[in-house]
């Protein structure tokens, strides 16, 4: 039986096909260097970052929500700036949830990220050094394309986990249609509306590409594999 | 010249260098483990941020206010690994950094390199992760030398390799000796490799030079720790003068002296090298007649110095310059009543020829 889908529906499934992928593109610009710089240092300060870029997975989604809508809210230092700024608040917009999302995904990208360059033997940078190529080029030409298990994995765990959001768009995006209405508050609309047919439908759906897209990860990926 | 006076510290560790070292030629950095020797190279690679000054054949390449960072150092650096890029085929490793030598610096030709290391069977391999050990650092040996670089820094680069590795890459090596016009810092623990390879010796004990001048020079003093060493020995250069196809041996002529090797592939005339150990260095106060052994040479006591554990090193010259080694024990020295300046016969039991 294949599933039914209401325009709300799709339109729901748009914006957060939208949204990821807004997101995961941010969220490799921010995390790439941001997981490179912690692969090379050590210090306090890489302990603070370390532990600040990972607090999202043991937070509550809704206390990140909480805290990010007292900032970004009217009387926040977010919302002071913006206003300043004569922009619009961010709360219940769709900027508004892509910064939430970043800030929520951003583990979910840094930690592979890191993992694989924290992989990278020193010696081979160096050698790519006394070859004479510069920081940035030893970064492109070495580091990137040795880090690429690890750029994909952080790209699909990226994008899937914020498809997956849902506590953080409530409490500060809302449900506002092609906005903020992402398919995880559509399915709880569906489930409140007690149309269970229609949760069904959009469950099964995302059931069925979240598996798909982390078999194809898992089967294509080449971690483990080095003979 | 290469002129360092080089300052560098790390926990208890110490490196203290102020030393000139010569403009071509290899250059040997010999000494124990953690006597600072791979320390020394990286320092002068730049990958270790030492205080002080560095030039090498007239550019500075350090000075109290400025440091080269070493992508901008003209050096190839091999180490003890190959570190081949594993994303990159063999020649896309190979053009690594010849793509980055900017056209009029380059030096070294792509075919040229692909010669000197004997790299053409595995030029159209495409993962560089299954070649074998002795392969792979021919390759990475190629690959910095397609940097045309003004200097070539080698960390021990036969450590990791087994016995067939080793003869694998030694003959590209001494190759290389005599094709590159440019000074080779070579690191080694190893008493046969630097023998065989290095015109020039530095000897570093705890962060300290202990002795810096030529292979012969230095391998013939007895108040270094090399002389302890069980494969310690001087090393004579001779040439080739005769094949004795009979008794298959082969004759090298030296200025104090011949040696009867056995038959060596080198062409007549050529020069080799002949490394003598101390060890197989016996002495006769009169010209043995019956003997199994075919070299025998007049020399003269240099220097007698106390070993230890019941031996004694001899210095002995062979006419002008030659100097060999012999190890006996303290009571052949007092049996014989060897004193410095007596004329002896040196019996030489094996000969290593090196070529």
């Amino acid at each position: 039986m294949l599933p039914v889908l209401t325009p709300v529906d799709v339109a729901a499934l748009w914006l957060t096909l939208k949204l990821a992928s807004v997101v995961t593109l941010i969220l490799l610009f921010i995390g790439t260097p941001l997981a490179w710089w912690l692969a090379r240092t050590s210090g306090v300060c890489k302990s603070v970052v370390s532990a600040l870029v990972t607090l999202p997975i043991v937070l509550p989604p809704t206390v990140i929500g909480f805290y990010l809508l007292l900032a970004m809210g009217p009387n926040g230092w977010v919302g002071q700036v913006m206003q300043a700024l004569h922009l619009e608040l961010l709360p219940f917009t769709f900027t508004g949830l892509v910064v939430a999302s970043v800030i929520y995904s951003l583990p979910f990208v840094v930690q592979p990220l890191h993992n694989a360059f924290s992989a990278i033997p020193e010696p081979m940078l160096e050698i790519a050094a006394s070859l004479r190529a510069s920081p940035w080029d030893r970064f492109f030409s070495v580091a990137l394309p040795l880090a690429r298990p690890g750029l994909l994995t952080a790209t699909v765990l990226g994008f899937a986990h914020t498809v997956g959001e849902f506590g953080v768009v409530l409490m500060i995006g809302g449900n506002i249609p092609d906005q903020t209405r992402v398919v995880a508050v559509q399915i709880y609309n569906h489930v409140e509306a007690m149309n269970y047919a229609a949760a069904q439908d959009l469950s099964l759906l995302m059931l069925v590409c979240s598996f798909l897209a982390l078999l194809l990860l898992y089967h294509f990926n080449p971690t483990g594999r080095r003979k | 010249m290469i002129q360092a006076r080089l300052q560098f510290s790390r926990g208890d560790f110490s490196l203290l260098f102020d030393e000139t070292m010569p403009a071509n030629g290899v250059t040997a950095i010999f000494g124990a483990s953690a006597s600072g020797k791979t320390t020394l190279l990286r320092c002068i690679a730049g990958l270790e941020r030492a205080a002080g000054r560095l030039e090498v054949n007239g550019e500075v390449w350090q000075d109290t206010r400025f440091f080269l960072p070493t992508h901008q150092r003209r050096l190839a650096y091999v180490s003890q690994q190959a570190n081949l890029f594993p994303h990159l085929s063999v020649q896309k490793n190979l053009q690594y950094g010849l793509s980055r030598t900017p056209q009029r610096e380059r030096k070294v030709s792509f075919g040229q390199a692909v010669e000197w290391l004997g790299l053409e069977k595995l030029l159209t391999r495409d993962e560089a992760e299954q070649l074998s050990g002795g392969e792979r650092q021919r390759v990475a040996i190629a690959r910095a030398l397609l940097t045309s670089p003004r200097m070539l820094l080698m960390d021990e680069p036969l450590a990791s390799l087994d016995s067939a590795g080793r003869s694998d890459i030694l003959p590209y090596l001494e190759r290389l000796h005599k094709e590159l016009q440019i000074p080779v810092l070579y690191v080694s623990h190893a008493l046969d490799e630097v023998t065989r390879l290095a015109d020039h010796l530095v000897l570093l004990e705890h962060g300290r030079v202990i002795a810096n001048g030529t292979l012969h020079e230095t391998l013939s003093r007895l108040d270094l720790s090399i002389a302890g060493l069980d494969d310690a020995g001087a090393v004579i250069t001779a040439t080739v003068a005769q094949h004795d196809e009979q008794y298959h041996l082969t004759r090298l002529d030296f200025s104090g002296g011949q040696l009867w090797v056995s038959r060596a592939d080198a062409l007549l005339g050529s020069s080799v090298r002949v490394r003598i150990l101390a060890r197989d260095v016996s002495i006769a106060l009169l010209p043995p007649s019956a003997t199994s052994i075919g070299n025998i040479l007049p020399a003269r006591i240099a220097e007698i110095s106390a070993l230890g554990a019941g031996s004694v090193m001899l210095r002995l010259t062979l006419g002008e310059s030659q100097t060999l080694l012999s190890r006996i024990t303290c009571r052949s020295r007092d049996s014989l009543d060897l004193q410095v300046g007596q004329n002896v016969y040196a019996q030489v039991k094996t000969v290593a020829l090196m070529i």
